[in-house]
């Protein structure tokens, strides 16, 4: 019976429920990990990469910098750094969406966009899809990392219905509930920075598969304010500070690797 | 002739239009409100071709109060002269441009800074510690070089205010009579009496 209301996107089931989009928001839950900290001072994104291995070629992820580090996390606007999590082609076209949105707001409007003018107008876009026909759904959340003068630092999660809402701390992906629910043990209201990046860490290698944490299979960024400009500066780490970040968290079995080329 | 004035001080802009509507030499009306109150925190004083000016400062008026509908906070002062000055850049290479020259005074609600923007008919846009409009302009500029205060008191700034009144019903030959002065600042918009 419910295949009858599979197929289409647009079409409500008798239960009044969009089968489509559901399963969109199941596929984003078997994604790579997203995980958002919103500190007094800043904003900690992380991401887990999934498609890693020997025979990669990381040759155009090594730099990180202004596009992104690679597979999830992106410079959105110089204010904004957007976390993925679904499908990365569909997440590539949003992200060049929301690139050309906030350039079209710079270009009339002589300021950054503020960030939750961002997340709206994908939004729209995004809710475009559950109800004109004949298209698949986005199968893409996002996290969006940002600062504007209006409310300072903030998060936000959209998902492909074209919802978006505001949090503290979140997580989109895989085991996103166990995230969530350690992120709600953890979180303190006025963390700072510092603290939230520790935060982030060790949520990350709680709800990740893999056991040991490193630049192969993370990702992450911070957006702060530079203390002179006051101006946002959005750093997303390259490996090589990936990996000094967590060994300076204590969070890496550096002792292993080791002993591993010993014997 | 038409004249307005706005100067910048410690949390305000004030600003001050004549109240004229002339046509050729004749005087039709003494009591026109050339001021619009743009959002709580924004004024702007329109000079120029007169079908031109209210038209386009209804134009403007409407499109950022549907900004503030549709997303919940206004426009920042800055960010509200950028979209005017282009929409008078686009006006300009038209086929029929407005004729229109706009002072743009507005506090900023998040930075706690009042800015003032001099915008002229061809797209000029700068922002200024104090600006004037009209043949007003000539004799006042050098007159707020001289007194103009970035951090005067509101009555400090109103007594450089009516300084360069003075001098412009004092020198120029086609005096307008009365003028209408209005303040922004961090409780918003009102009107003054000089």
């Amino acid at each position: 019976m419910a295949r009858r209301y599979d197929s289409r996107t647009t079409i409500f089931s008798p239960e009044g429920r969009l089968y489509q989009i559901e399963y969109a928001m199941e596929a984003i839950s078997h994604a790579g990990t997203v995980l958002g900290v919103l500190a007094k001072d800043g904003v900690v994104l992380a991401a887990e990469k999934k498609v890693t291995g020997k025979l990669l070629d990381l040759s155009s992820a090594k730099d990180g910098g202004y596009g992104g580090s690679g597979e999830k996390i992106y410079l959105l606007n110089s204010n904004v750094i957007g976390g993925v999590a679904g499908l990365t082609a569909d997440a590539n076209s949003l992200v060049n969406y929301a690139r050309t949105a906030a350039q079209r707001h710079l270009l009339q409007y002589n300021e950054d966009i503020p960030v939750e003018l961002l997340a709206q107008r994908l939004c729209d876009m995004k809710q475009g899809y559950t109800q004109f026909g004949g298209l698949r759904p986005f199968g893409v959340s996002l996290l969006y990392a940002g600062y504007d003068p209006h409310y300072q630092f903030q998060l936000y999660h959209s998902d492909p219905s074209g919802n978006y809402s505001g949090w503290k701390a979140t997580c989109i992906g895989a085991n996103n509930g166990t995230a969530q629910s350690l992120l709600k043990q953890e979180y303190k209201d006025d963390i700072l920075v510092k603290d939230a990046i520790g935060l982030v860490l060790r949520t990350m290698s709680k709800t990740m598969d893999s056991t040991t944490l490193n630049s192969e299979k993370l990702e992450f960024a911070v957006l702060t304010l530079d203390p002179e400009t006051k101006r946002p500066n959005a750093k997303i780490y390259r490996p090589a500070e990936i990996d000094a970040l967590l060994l300076s968290e204590g969070l890496t079995k550096q002792d292993d690797d080791t002993e591993m080329k010993a014997t | 002739m038409e004249t307005s004035f706005a100067i910048t001080g410690k949390g305000y802009v004030l600003m001050a239009a004549d109240t004229t509507a002339a046509r050729s030499i004749v005087k039709m009306k003494t009591d026109e409100d050339k001021i619009k109150t743009l959002s709580p925190h924004l004024l702007m004083a329109y000079s120029g071709e007169p079908g031109d000016t209210v038209q386009f400062a209804e134009y403007v008026e409407r499109n950022i109060r549907l900004y503030q509908i549709r997303n919940v906070y206004a426009l920042r002062p800055a960010a509200a002269a950028s979209w005017i000055r282009r929409s008078l850049a686009e006006s300009l290479r038209s086929r029929k441009p407005y004729s229109v020259n706009l002072l743009l005074g507005g506090y900023d609600t998040s930075s706690y800074n009042p800015q003032l923007f001099w915008i002229d008919y061809l797209g000029t846009m700068t922002e200024v510690p104090f600006a004037a409009h009209g043949y007003g302009a000539y004799f006042a500029l050098s007159l707020l070089d001289r007194y103009h205060d970035p951090s005067a008191s509101l009555e400090e700034g109103l007594d450089t205010l009516r300084r360069c009144i003075d001098e412009v019903s004092k020198r120029l030959v086609v005096t307008p009579g009365k003028y209408k002065v209005k303040i922004v600042d961090k409780d918003g918009v009102r009107e003054i009496e000089l």
